[in-house]
């Protein structure tokens, strides 16, 4: 169990870190979900220990590890950049942190060659990580983090610099490979998709703060507030701005519905209500609201439709199965699934429904 | 500019290539109308970016000929062929503000002074860079960076084809998603021919009319994302389109015609008979979005559920060959095992030795 | 690095007490004679600024100063944008890389007083090839007895000695701009002379600064090459401020006047090093 104890980091009067707690554990990924500069390098390298943070502790099993230099902990880390020994073969660099921790050379035989067949490296064992492709100097990097057997290993956007489709292999992969190990694996990424296929535990992270942290099925239909739920979707969900008056919330004059018993503890006055872009349909739901737009681009790729209309008074966007095409400008309705529909207040945290 | 045609291309950057693996691009052949999205599609290496430096002219082919209308350019200097290119790292002139920067390639021209402003002026409220034209340019965000790049290519005019090569790639998901539909936006305003390279298959069906999609220095199939999605002529194209790709499963042709995969009868091979297909290695290719769950068919044990927001992906197995499936978000997964897998009629594609059969 | 490691500060010991002994204690001495007069027999009287007020007046001081501004500024005046031209010329692949590395490398790897020992004998006009060869096409020169020669001799030598690391510093910083750049300004139409000025120059600022500060403190401080060469003659038309400096402190034994014209020679390196520096790098504070 890796505790974070309210830990901040704070260098030359810039906040990289505002104080986080978290406990992560070893039972599926840690997925970390933000931006560029949300705070997911500053975060793990806390974890690692490559950094010390300004305030709070960090715990790993109980034991208080925050002063502890790197060196002497369990950690493994894997980088964006394919980062192996340029002048080694594959075989030395997968070997090289078990010769620094002194094994027999036996027990280091056995331990590589029994990764190597884990990440389909075995054919390329003498090569120079040169002579690799992309894909299998990460998998190189990979094995050298794994073959160490640590209780810590962390991945900072491994597959970012590879092929659409070798980074969907990889990232398939992964979780098969680091199973069974009993250590506790932290994930980073700026891919919403990628979090959610991964599956586990996801903290989302904007400018420096943790807005939620839970399994990822929940964040993803129960986010607590509205910058979750923009974090984690791709395409962007659609945030409309409404009203609450009496029992029913407007959106424009024209459209509105009904709020049911559920929704009775909405305040009155300003509310955003958020929509997944599945959920607003150009095809008659049978149920729902329904709203006029413009479309502004209207987009097929492979089984499904993406279309970017306008109302008066925002731009929406609208993806759904099958191949629907429109002419840019055309008119045309559209369904809004509210059953769906996710309400926040103007501050921006969640409102949940009874 | 209304055509562009590529004839019998083929590019080597070794300068004595011996055999196949010394050629970059092989025999590529196809023509291009005017004013459309298209998309070099294929993983590292395939060859695209080899393919867009040819036409863009900072690559001589080693043979074959480039054909804009009826000008043949293949031995035209990039700034005379009448196109523009974006990289895959924003490059900008640092030193320069973002007026001076888009300003660069007309002023290079000896374009009239009024004139330049106009145009720079107009590319710049047109790509939302107005408010920065006096910004010094280093100082600006990637995406914005890239703006500029593609500004300096906007603002000529006679530009009449834009390259794109992955530009997006040093760009956050969702400025990302931002960015590709203005470039959609932008594509449907305006008269230029866009060609974008890829390997990231949602970016090149969102974008493009057309997708040619590439490997190993081969064309392998084109068509309209639509008709690639559908239709995979190679059972690469349908491993690398859609996400996930094609379920590609071993198969054999029985006397009676019908396609069988371990014994499990699938449909009927319009080849009739098993007889001359025998000899190759045959599969039946199948989109999870074409998988479904019946009462009789290839008996499967559910694996793992991966729940991707809008949809959900299952994975099943039959021994030691794994099928994927696709549901909505709000199907339901029914809870009786055994599960029993079939797939939609006239979506599964028989191949042979990777190529689709009649 | 924010971890704990006070066994760090073992490591660094040693080099503190090492320089420590080689500079900090040697200066102080300096310090300490600057401000004293002596007449012998170790005996030593408290003066305060007299040393200093007396070298800064001197004619001596004044134009031995003047002559080591003039060489040093015609000396970064050539070097800088002939190694930038050189720089720009190598080429970035094959094996001529290799060639012209090495090339450049050679006058750099030459001991300093051997420099100085070549050129003496190189520009002999009797038998040095190229004293001989230039008074064959028909001037008339010898750097042992012309005042202009000898500067030409001089700077000469520093040119050849020198440019060298300023090409190498440019050509690292050449080689690392990203091809799209070149690609980029080959479809805008970019002349040679605005890639030159666009791209290139800007990317090599940085190593630029560090060149034209490395030049300047080197060719301010000069002293083996030239005192071999000329040792400060014909005259003292050569006399720069270090070889001046060695003549009052070893020659005549001055300790007082010349450790002042120490201290004055090494605050005013500080200065302008400080001042060119504040200079060029104003742009990146913005």
């Amino acid at each position: 169990m890796l505790e974070l104890n309210d830990v901040s980091l704070e260098v030359g009067g810039h906040i990289h870190l505002y104080p986080t707690n978290l406990s992560l554990g070893a039972e599926g990924f840690n997925t970390l979900l933000g931006d560029t500069l949300s705070g997911k390098t500053s975060l793990l390298r806390l974890m690692a220990g490559l950094t010390r943070p300004s305030k709070g502790r960090v715990k790993f099993d109980g034991a208080d590890v925050t002063g502890l230099a790197v060196q002497k902990r369990n950690v493994a880390m894997v980088y964006q950049q394919f980062i192996n020994y340029p002048n080694l073969s594959v075989w030395e660099n997968i070997a090289s942190p078990l010769r620094v921790a002194g094994l027999k050379i036996d027990e280091i035989k056995r331990r590589v060659s029994s990764i190597a067949e884990l990440l389909k490296l075995t054919p390329y064992l003498d090569r120079q990580p040169s002579q690799l492709s992309g894909g299998q100097q990460q998998r190189a990097a990979i094995a050298r983090a794994l073959v160490k057997e640590c209780k810590l290993v962390l991945l900072d956007e491994p597959f970012a610099n590879l092929d659409y489709k070798l980074r969907e292999s990889l990232r398939d992969e992964l979780p098969r490979l680091l199973a069974d190990r009993g250590a506790i694996v932290v994930y980073a990424t700026t891919e919403p998709s990628e979090a959610l296929q991964l599956g586990g535990l996801v903290a989302t992270l904007f400018e420096g703060r943790v807005t939620q942290f839970g399994p990822s099925s929940s964040l993803y239909r129960f986010p607590r507030d509205l910058r979750t739920a923009q974090i984690l979707s791709d395409p962007p969900i659609n945030i409309a701005p409404g009203k609450k008056i009496g029992s029913r919330l407007e959106l424009t004059a024209s459209v509105g519905w009904e709020l049911g018993h559920a929704h009775t503890n909405l305040p009155e006055g300003d509310i955003y209500v958020g929509l997944r872009p599945h959920h607003v349909l150009p095809e008659n739901l049978g149920r729902g609201v329904s709203i006029e737009g413009r479309v502004r681009i209207s987009v097929v790729s492979g089984s499904e439709s993406v279309i970017r209309f306008e109302t008066d008074s925002m731009l929406w966007v609208s993806n759904s199965q099958g191949l629907k095409r429109f002419d840019v400008g055309e008119t045309t309705s559209f369904w809004l699934d509210i059953d769906r529909a996710m309400y926040f207040r103007p501050d921006g945290s969640q409102i949940a429904l009874d | 500019m209304a055509r562009i045609r590529l004839q019998d291309l083929a590019h080597s950057y070794h300068p004595n290539p011996s055999d196949d693996r010394d050629w970059a691009l092989r025999g590529v052949d196809f023509v291009w109308d005017d004013g459309g999205a298209f998309a070099l599609l294929g993983p590292s290496g395939c060859g695209k970016t080899t393919l867009l430096n040819l036409i863009s002219g900072l690559l001589r082919p080693t043979k074959g000929r480039i054909v804009f209308d009826e000008q043949d350019v293949t031995m035209l200097e990039p700034r005379v062929r009448n196109i523009a290119q974006v990289f895959q790292f924003p490059v900008v002139y640092d030193t320069m503000t973002v007026y001076e920067n888009l300003a660069f390639p007309l002023r290079n021209r000896g374009v009239q002074p009024e004139v330049v402003d106009r145009r720079v002026r107009s590319v710049a409220s047109a790509l939302g860079l107005d408010a920065s034209l006096n910004n010094r340019a280093r100082a600006l965000t990637a995406d914005a960076k890239q703006k500029i790049s593609l500004g300096r290519g906007l603002v000529r005019q006679d530009v009449s084809a834009i390259l794109f090569d992955e530009p997006l790639t040093v760009i956050d998901p969702h400025l990302k998603w931002r960015l590709r539909s203005e470039l959609k936006a932008l594509h449907q305003q305006s008269p230029f021919t866009m060609i974008y390279v890829t390997h990231d298959q949602t970016e090149a069906l969102t974008f493009a009319d057309q997708v040619v999609v590439m490997n190993e220095g081969e064309v392998i199939q084109i068509g309209t994302p639509a008709a690639l999605f559908d239709r995979p002529n190679h059972t690469f194209v349908g491993h690398f389109i859609g996400s996930p790709g094609m379920n590609l499963l071993p198969v054999s042709v029985d006397q009676a015609g019908v396609v069988r995969f371990e014994g499990y009868a699938i449909q009927n091979s319009s080849q009739g008979s098993g007889e001359n297909l025998a000899a190759k290695g045959l599969q039946i290719g199948v989109r999870p979005e074409f998988v479904r769950l019946q009462r009789e068919g290839i008996p499967v044990n559910l694996v793992r559920v991966i729940d991707a927001g809008h949809m959900r992906i299952l994975e099943f197995r039959h021994g030691e060959h794994s099928i994927k499936m696709v549901l909505s978000e709000s199907s339901a997964i029914p809870d009786r095992t055994p599960y029993f897998l079939g797939f939609e009629p006239n979506r599964a594609h028989l191949y042979a030795d990777g190529w689709i059969v009649a | 690095m924010k971890t704990e490691n006070p066994k760090a500060w073992f490591l660094v010991l040693p080099v503190v007490v090492l320089v420590a002994f080689n500079a900090v204690i040697p200066l102080m001495a300096v310090v300490n004679y600057s401000v004293q007069e002596t007449f012998g027999n170790n005996e030593f009287f408290f003066e305060g600024v007299k040393w200093f007020r007396e070298v800064m007046t001197s004619q001596r001081f004044r134009d031995a100063l003047s002559r080591q501004i003039f060489f040093t500024s015609i000396i970064l005046l050539i070097e800088i944008p002939l190694g930038v031209i050189i720089a720009l010329a190598m080429p970035h692949r094959g094996w001529g890389v290799s060639v012209c590395l090495v090339l450049m490398a050679m006058p750099l790897l030459i001991p300093w007083n051997v420099v100085g020992a070549i050129w003496n004998i190189f520009a002999l006009p009797d038998i040095g090839l190229l004293g001989h060869s230039l008074n064959k096409l028909g001037w008339d020169y010898n750097y042992t007895r012309q005042p202009i020669a000898a500067w030409f001799t001089l700077v000469a030598m520093d040119v050849w000695h020198w440019t060298s690391l300023v090409v190498l510093l440019c050509y690292a910083a050449l080689t690392a701009i990203p091809d799209a750049y070149y690609q980029a300004a080959r479809i805008d139409g970019a002349s040679r002379w605005a890639v030159f000025r666009r791209i290139q120059l800007p990317k090599m600022k940085r190593v630029l600064i560090i060149a034209v500060l490395l030049r300047f403190m080197d060719s301010f401080m000069i002293y083996t090459e030239a005192v071999v060469l000329t040792g400060g003659g014909p005259g003292n038309s050569t006399t720069l401020l270090s070889i001046d400096l060695v003549k009052i402190a070893l020659g005549q034994f001055d300790l007082g006047p010349a450790a002042a014209m120490s201290l004055i020679y090494f605050l005013i390196i500080l200065l302008l090093s400080w001042i060119f520096y504040a200079v060029m790098t104003r742009d990146e504070l913005e």
